[in-house]
């Protein structure tokens, strides 16, 4: 089938004869206008945060109250909260942390989902139930509870081994991958349990093929698109979780001005001091967006099946 | 001015020299509460002032609903069991004490015919004995009488340790509760006692009835059924309980205040934060009454603006202040941390705790954040600014503070942050989740990283901070980091109470399950030497130099840094009227006269 489209779009000048299949993959991505816009904006972002705070040497917790809850201006591009701290020098910083917990915490819940979804779903039998019946006694658990009870037996011990950021990163990071594999792991199964089946598998297999290559060579590619798509959802749900936490104390010190906790402490000024909800609103809504239609260029890119031209 | 000069103003007031008023401003002036100062008129016999109601309706009820707002809401309805204001104000729709205190932190009768004194001979001159004389026709809501028997039994039950009641400590000093007649009562106190209107006033003198409690004394306390369904003497009668969530009732027609109360049900609701409280007063005005509105100012004026409703603001004896910890909150021994067996390995040293007072910016927080709802203070017990106080001033200082660690040996490392003897100057600053708090912390950390300090904050939800489980690492009275922020509640007019928060057999342990109040574990002879002779000093002007006393040795020690003096605030409808809320008393303590013009 694949040749057979090859053959269709070769006119069109899509896959010359040499190309890789990531040549190929990255030629169909670059069609997908959304998603390289999103690419743009999430590498821009990327870009900001972590060499914006060596251009911006602007201090992050600098207080002056002769310039609070500013608007924007020359002084402070982005305004001032009610300290008079500079809100562009809080979300470079914040940005690094928030956009770190975000990517860590999905790539954790989808490995984690991919593998025991892979498992469960090639393996079949008693092998199944079992994980199936863990990722079920997963989703029954209640979050919050179990959040507190993690972070209560845990962060003194992370924060004499990590310090105090760097232990709770490691801690929430940890946390929320661990409590959101669940969904990918059951995309996965249902995904193994309809490929392995497919004629193409069966070749594979009839072939000789075994067991790990059949999963990672024939099946798990196969998977990608919809894992991508429930990945990118994770990030945003991560950067929201972690602000959450940070509202209840739990996250990090409530210093440290992740996004979540920038908005979290503009809500009450909403009403006359918009700037300052807006700017890391705004920051959240354009990376979740754009890890969106990166996602969904990545699958319509990844995807064997899918038809130049067609897109 | 000592003893004897406070003695010959109290002549002065009471030949008419000079006024109630002028002699109270003089005596906050020197540091003490208004409360104690009326307290010192009364002793003496002088004359007190009197609130008036100025609304005189000719008939009960036809007022409508009261919807009222307690962000925190009550989890049982049963004024001895009652942790915490949100209990004691849920409770205190339904019941009644003896008397109250106003604003001014006068004794007001409620269920009493009048206020003991010694003109009217029932204080006894040596303070070893006082009479109640109760109001006659009160009913219970279940239309039985209120006796002397109620006002005995209430004193068996919480004096019972069996019945573990919080309000132990108000009655399990009395020698004997004695019935004179149906309704008289004489309470004997074991030594003379100056805090006599400590027991069956105000929120931990709320009286519950002998007919329906009387079989849960003991050890089934827990399990009367009226803990959740009260039947009290108070203004509304119960209608409806869910804990944490409602407490509904309805007007009481054999109220025994004539033509009172105005409004016809009675609701509040629980939950929510201060924010959205004060939100749905005073700019939505779904309800009209918000309690504990601790909300920047700012904001506050801003929702005021709506014209739905405004804030209430009035003078109250608590302090938002700053926490040094005597003990090592690092070290484990025993199976506790902050343990009096270890004291604290930098904080002992007395340059760094005088460092650490000039770093908090007192004006700052008042002016940026708090405005209206508090003063600055140098004092814990309810100072004045420090131009008005004697003996203790309070500054900010950096240069000071860097010139006092210099002095003491700390160097500036590499990172900025001082160093001695291979111990860095590092602290760890706890406090409850609350903007305004958040806020206070950035600051002082701000200053502390100009000093050399380096402050890592912890902010812990308040229902937690505030709780008083033993098994939770995170209360205020485990105090396992090395400062921590937060008011501490002068509950009644009279700093008995308040001050023997450090006193050395106070300590907060494992022992004693952290129930001890005194969080700092602060030891000092002298002080405690002090408060026992308070407790037992009947002559007003020597208590009231002692009290002084107190204040400075914990201030001097810099135990604690005081940030705040604070007020009390709530957020009212624009109609509503009558509350006269006090400092010294829960919100609801005037109930009965609440109304809307």
């Amino acid at each position: 089938m694949a040749n057979i489209s090859v053959t269709a779009t070769l006119p069109l000048g899509a896959r010359r004869a040499g190309d890789s299949l990531w040549q190929e993959a990255w030629r169909r991505f670059r069609r997908h206008r959304l998603a390289m816009l999103g690419a743009c904006v999430l590498l821009f972002m990327v870009v900001a945060v972590l060499s914006g705070p060596l251009a911006y040497r602007v201090p992050i917790d600098e207080i002056d109250f002769r310039a609070k809850l500013e608007t924007p201006s020359w002084a402070h591009p982005l305004g001032t909260d009610d300290l008079g701290q500079d809100l562009l020098a809080r979300m470079l910083y914040g940005g690094r942390i928030s956009l770190a917990v975000g990517v860590a915490a999905m790539l954790i819940a989808i490995v984690i989902g991919t593998a025991i979804g892979a498992i469960s779903g090639h393996l079949g039998g008693p092998m199944d139930h079992a994980l199936m019946r863990i990722t079920d006694l997963f989703l029954s658990l209640p979050q919050l509870p179990l959040l507190l009870l993690i972070i209560y037996l845990f962060r003194d011990v992370l924060k004499d081994v990590f310090g105090p950021e760097i232990g709770v990163f490691v801690l929430i990071v940890a946390v929320i991958g661990g409590l959101r594999w669940m969904p990918v792991a059951r995309l996965v199964r249902a995904q193994f349990l309809s490929l392995r089946e497919k004629e193409f598998v069966e070749a594979a297999r009839s072939l000789g093929a075994p067991t790990m290559r059949q999963i990672v060579r024939h099946i798990l590619p196969n998977t990608f698109g919809p894992v991508i798509v429930a990945g990118t959802i994770d990030v945003a749900a991560a950067i929201i979780a972690e602000s959450s936490l940070s509202f209840l104390g739990l996250g990090f010190p409530p210093d440290i001005p992740t996004w979540g906790r920038i908005l979290f402490d503009a809500k009450d000024n909403l009403d006359f001091a918009p700037h300052w909800a807006l700017f890391p609103g705004a920051a959240i809504f354009l990376t979740v967006l754009s890890i969106n239609y990166i996602g969904d260029g990545l699958r319509d890119a990844l995807d064997p099946r899918k038809v130049l031209g067609q897109s | 001015m000592d003893e004897r000069e406070i003695r010959d103003l109290v002549d002065d007031v009471e030949a008419g020299r000079l006024t109630r008023r002028a002699f109270t401003q003089m005596m906050v002036a020197l540091g003490l509460t208004a409360p104690m100062a009326a307290q010192m008129l009364a002793g003496a016999g002088v004359a007190r002032a009197q609130t008036k109601p100025t609304f005189n309706p000719t008939k009960r009820g036809g007022g409508g609903q009261l919807r009222v707002l307690w962000w925190q809401s009550p989890t049982l309805l049963n004024p001895h069991f009652a942790t915490g204001t949100k209990d004691q104000d849920g409770s205190r729709v339904f019941y009644e004490p003896l008397a109250a205190f106003d604003p001014d932190g006068n004794v007001v009768p409620v269920l009493a015919e009048r206020v003991p004194s010694g003109e009217n001979g029932d204080l006894a001159k040596d303070g070893t004995s006082v009479v109640w004389r109760l109001k006659k026709g009160v009913q219970w809501h279940d239309g039985k009488p209120f006796t002397a028997d109620d006002v005995v039994f209430n004193w068996e039950y919480s004096a019972d340790p069996a019945t573990a009641t919080v309000t132990i400590g108000s009655y399990k000093e009395l020698q004997r509760v004695e019935k004179v007649d149906s309704h008289t009562v004489k309470v004997v106190f074991k030594k003379p006692n100056p805090f006599w209107y400590d027991a069956f006033c105000g929120n931990r003198g709320q009286l519950i009835p002998k007919h329906l409690f009387e079989a849960y004394k003991g050890g089934k306390s827990r399990e009367a059924p009226n803990n959740v369904k009260p039947v009290g003497t108070g203004p509304y009668r119960f209608v409806d309980f869910k804990p944490g969530d409602i407490v509904r009732a309805e007007i009481n027609p054999s109220y025994h205040v004539p033509n009172r109360p105005f409004f016809d049900q009675f609701e509040m609701k629980g939950g929510g934060d201060a924010v959205s409280a004060a939100r749905a007063v005073l700019q939505t005005g779904e309800y009209d009454y918000a309690w504990n509105i601790q909300v920047e100012d700012e904001i506050l004026k801003r929702l005021e603006q709506s014209g739905r409703g405004r804030v209430e603001i009035w003078p109250s004896g608590n302090p938002e202040h700053v926490q040094c910890n005597q003990t090592d909150p690092w070290k484990e021994v025993d199976g506790e941390r902050s343990s009096v067996k270890v004291p604290h390995p930098i904080l002992t040293e007395a340059a760094v705790r005088k460092a650490l007072n000039v770093l908090v910016d007192r004006a700052a927080v008042q002016e940026q954040i708090y405005g209206r709802q508090g003063q600055t203070s140098a004092n814990f017990l309810n100072a004045p600014p420090r131009y008005q106080s004697k003996n203790t001033t309070w500054e900010f200082n950096i240069d000071k503070a860097n010139q006092i660690l210099d002095q003491a040996g700390w160097k500036r490392g590499p990172d900025g942050i001082r160093a001695k003897d291979g111990k860095k100057l590092k602290f760890v600053f706890q406090t409850s989740i609350n903007a305004p708090r958040q806020k206070t912390q950035a600051i002082v950390k701000q200053a502390c990283a100009k000093a050399g300090i380096d402050l890592e904050l912890k902010s812990v939800v308040a229902s937690v901070f505030f709780s008083s489980d033993p098994a939770n690492p995170d209360t205020y009275r485990h105090f396992y980091t090395d400062l921590q922020m937060y008011t501490t509640t002068m509950g009644a007019p009279d700093p008995q109470l308040f001050m023997e928060q450090f006193t050395s057999w106070r300590i907060a342990s494992k022992e004693n399950k952290w129930s001890g109040n005194n969080v700092t574990r602060f030891r000092n002879e002298e002080y405690d030497t002090l408060w026992r002779g308070a407790e037992n000093e009947v002559d007003a002007a020597k208590r009231a130099a002692m009290f002084i006393r107190m204040n400075d040795i914990v201030i001097q020690n810099v135990v604690v840094i005081p940030v705040l003096w604070r007020n009390g605030v709530g957020a009212a409808a624009k109609a509503l009227r009558g509350m006269d809320l006090s400092g010294w008393d829960s919100t609801l303590w005037h109930l009965a006269y609440w109304y809307k013009a």
